[in-house]
């Protein structure tokens, strides 16, 4: 057990810090949320540049080998930064399928763009009776000669907008709820029988919603019937990436509050000298503190092989740092007052990313009782 | 960065529980299980065996008798005595006492009082609070006089915790009367023989004896009975109390009462079901072991931190993280293990009695459940009030 970061690692540390502080600023983010993307593409050269695209993928599949921790290292930086760009749907959710899921010779033809920064990826899976059960999947794939045919409405797909290629959940066989005869298939976004509508969400991202008609998909991962446990994986790497992002988004909102305790004066002194809104500060410390403990066991359990197991431990990860995410977000609102409810001021964007990312695949509440009626972490004795 | 235990650490956690299993007097085991207190003997005789073993003391240095373990190490012994359960190595010797005179004391008093902490020969116990300084520990009155080359010390000491079997004690005492508060204590080792030393019971609310006053009147000390220097006390107070509250996160005895509270909701029938499948109750001990969890890797950073803050004399800040959540978590987990047992847990028992349960009246794993959970609050209470944990925080860790 080692916390401290190896040479490389600082590295990676520090390049992404020094780009992301020079050209993530409030300003800069504005901008590139008002741009035609809703993000900036000028950033997402730089992060192939810096070959944070490429990381996690195997050398041998034109990646760069990086492990969990190394991800985990880049999540936190862009969720200090709460960054608007596809990283989180193109490398850790299409990336995942690809890296778990995919043949070598969809990945040798898949890496090389995503590490360049030519193609972007997306994962359609929430649809509208389906909430966060993975598992609920009313979208089909038919067979269709030695190919399938995708039908189903697919919503809530971060950066379906722009993505070229869709992982999509889609049922061959069984009933809607059945964890059985669920595939995962590849559908490029060029196809006939795909219509996207784009949005935004209320933390500055962009999603869509993505229609499939017969749209014919060019590959299956592994068994067309048995792809829920492909699923349930890249979701709890998923889960420990987005546990990350909100421990960097946490810990700068943070800052950001103590900055103003410090600073802003009332009753002729620093509103921080007051005892309430200190404990509140400290209150606010715990549960950070707490959070990234659990973000660096999110890194470690994500990687566990006995998938109920690891499912349970992904339940807690969500859990624990969904309600931290919230008390933090609410509160670095409460004690700043009335300036961080205006858009002008930093604090409500994280807040709102923080909110969204609470929910992203599953909230508190959800992995709160999906983990209790799992039986919990611990044997009885 | 490598975030998991390595084949080196799990082999020591097997050893450990070899150990547990050959040398842990399965009555000590039982009675801990049952929820009381271990008595004075059992203490002293798993001390000894930990000391022949060389892991009397995981914090301390080679050189002074500590195992040299690493962090990770240190945490698994910790924590598989919590979870066997064992005794944990004498709080008051070597996490409290021991640690200060190895920072702070001459080599003679390290050669003098070391080993037999250690071993336990000598039991300790801890003469901070007072009456009128709980909270604010600087406030102290007792006094120190130098007369002929010893200290007279004259005050009164309160929630003085297993007094009653000791045989020294560790005393702040105020040695300058002119200076500000904190820098005019100094740190003190006391024999509880010396004359003038009376020590009176406390029952707490769940009627046990743990805690006691302790009244000094002209107690004499050596002079070589100073630890560090004097009007310097206050460091080592600080010092102590960081290791204090590096202690109280106790995981591994979390762990073990969730366990057991698991085991009681499965056998305790509510609405004609188990009660551990009624979903509220469920949930509720489902966020326990969240907040445990998240603790536990706290616990491994802090202790990672520790090492790299060794020779610092500072203690770590984010240790009132671990006192707040462990003491939190602790006192949750007692609520509800009272919940669980319902109105079985309503028998007013003798905490301190050998035998349990002895009118059967009640499931066995009732008993004591409210002593328990009424002796807890106190967690929140002792070693720096949870409240204090959070002005350290704020003025020694945000800048507030």
């Amino acid at each position: 057990m080692d916390f401290d970061l190896n040479e490389s690692q600082s590295l990676l540390q520090d390049s992404i810090r020094k780009t992301l502080t020079a050209k993530y600023g409030f300003e800069n983010r504005k901008a590139y949320m008002a741009s035609e993307t809703g993000w900036s593409r000028e950033m997402w050269a730089q992060y192939a540049e810096l070959g944070l695209l490429g990381l996690p993928f195997a050398e041998e599949d034109g990646g760069f080998g990086g492990g969990p921790e190394e991800t985990m290292l880049v999540a936190e930086q862009m969720g200090r930064h709460i960054t608007l760009e596809p990283w989180f749907s193109t490398v850790v959710l299409g990336g995942g399928f690809l890296r778990l899921g995919a043949e070598t010779a969809l990945r040798q033809e898949m890496v090389e763009g995503v590490a360049s920064g030519a193609t972007l990826l997306a994962f359609a899976q929430v649809e509208r009776q389906s909430r966060y059960d993975l598992f609920d999947v009313q979208t089909t794939a038919k067979k269709d000669g030695s190919g399938w045919l995708i039908t189903g409405r697919k919503g809530m797909v971060l950066h379906g907008d722009t993505a070229d290629h869709f992982f999509v959940t889609a049922r061959v066989c069984g009933g809607s709820r059945d964890k059985g005869g669920i595939g995962v298939f590849v559908v490029p976004a060029k196809v006939d029988g795909i219509s996207v509508r784009g949005f935004r969400t209320v933390d500055g991202q962009r999603a869509a919603e993505v229609d499939f008609t017969d749209a014919r998909a060019t590959h299956v991962l592994g068994d067309a019937e048995g792809g829920l446990p492909l699923v349930d994986r890249v979701v709890d790497e998923a889960i420990a990436v987005l546990a990350a992002e909100a421990i960097g988004a946490m810990e700068v909102v943070h800052n950001m509050t103590l900055d103003y305790l410090k600073t802003r004066q009332q009753f002729g002194r620093a509103i921080g000298s007051f005892q309430a809104l200190q404990h509140k500060a400290a209150d606010m410390l715990v549960a950070l503190e707490q959070s990234r403990s659990m973000a660096y066991f999110a890194t470690m359990a994500a990687q566990g092989s006995e998938p109920n197991e690891r499912r349970r431990n992904m339940h807690a990860v969500k859990a624990q740092i969904g309600r931290s995410q919230r008390f933090v977000g609410q509160q670095s609102i409460q004690l700043h007052g009335g300036i961080a409810m205006t858009m002008e001021y930093g604090a409500g964007h994280y807040f709102k990313r923080l909110t969204v990312n609470e929910a992203l695949f599953g909230d508190t509440d959800f992995h709160l009782r999906s983990l209790a009626d799992a039986g919990g972490l611990l044997q009885a004795a | 960065m490598e975030l998991r235990f390595t084949d080196t650490e799990l082999n020591f956690r097997q050893e450990v529980r070899d150990f547990l299993a050959a040398e842990c007097p399965p009555a000590t085991r039982e009675h801990l299980v049952a929820g009381k207190s271990p008595t004075k003997q059992m203490v002293v005789e798993w001390q000894k065996k930990l000391n022949k073993r060389g892991w009397a003391a995981p914090e301390w240095p080679v050189e002074h008798g500590g195992p040299g373990w690493s962090p990770a190490q240190k945490y698994i012994f910790r924590e598989e005595l919590q979870m066997w359960p064992a005794p944990s190595p004498l709080g008051f010797n070597i996490n409290m006492c021991g640690p200060v005179i190895i920072e702070f004391g001459t080599p003679e008093q390290k050669a003098r009082f070391l080993p037999r902490m250690l071993n336990l020969d000598d039991w300790w116990c801890q003469g901070f609070s007072e009456p009128g300084a709980g909270s604010d520990l600087a406030g102290l009155k007792t006094k120190a006089v130098l007369e002929n080359g010893e200290w007279v010390i004259t005050g009164q000491k309160t929630w003085t915790t297993l007094a009653q079997h000791a045989d020294w004690i560790f005393v702040l005492a105020r040695t300058d009367f002119a200076a500000k508060k904190q820098e005019g204590i100094s740190f003190f080792l006391v024999d509880m023989k010396s004359p003038g030393i009376t020590v009176r019971p406390i029952i707490t609310i769940e009627g046990g004896h743990e805690v006691n006053e302790v009244f000094l009147d002209d107690v004499r000390v050596p002079a070589d009975q100073l630890v560090g220097e004097v009007n310097k006390g206050w460091d080592c107070a600080k010092y102590l109390l960081g290791n204090e509250r590096f202690g109280q996160a106790r995981v591994g005895a979390s762990r073990e009462r969730i366990r057991r509270l698991k085991m009681i909701a499965k056998e305790t029938l509510d609405g004609g079901r188990p009660l551990i499948e009624d979903p509220e109750f469920r949930r509720q001990v489902t966020e326990m072991e969240i907040e445990l969890k998240a603790l536990e890797m706290t616990v491994m950073r802090v202790i990672a931190n520790e090492t790299k803050r060794a020779g610092t004399g500072k203690p770590d800040p984010t240790t009132s993280v671990l006192k707040i959540k462990g003491t939190e978590i602790q006192q949750g987990v007692s609520e509800l293990l009272m919940k669980a047992a319902g109105p079985y847990a309503w028998v007013d028992g003798d905490p301190d009695a050998e035998g349990s349960n002895d009118w059967d009246v009640a499931p066995d794993w009732a008993f004591g459940l409210a002593g328990i959970y009424f002796n807890w609050r106190k967690q929140s209470i002792y070693g720096g009030s949870n409240e204090i944990q959070r002005n350290i925080m704020a003025k020694a860790f945000l800048g507030l």
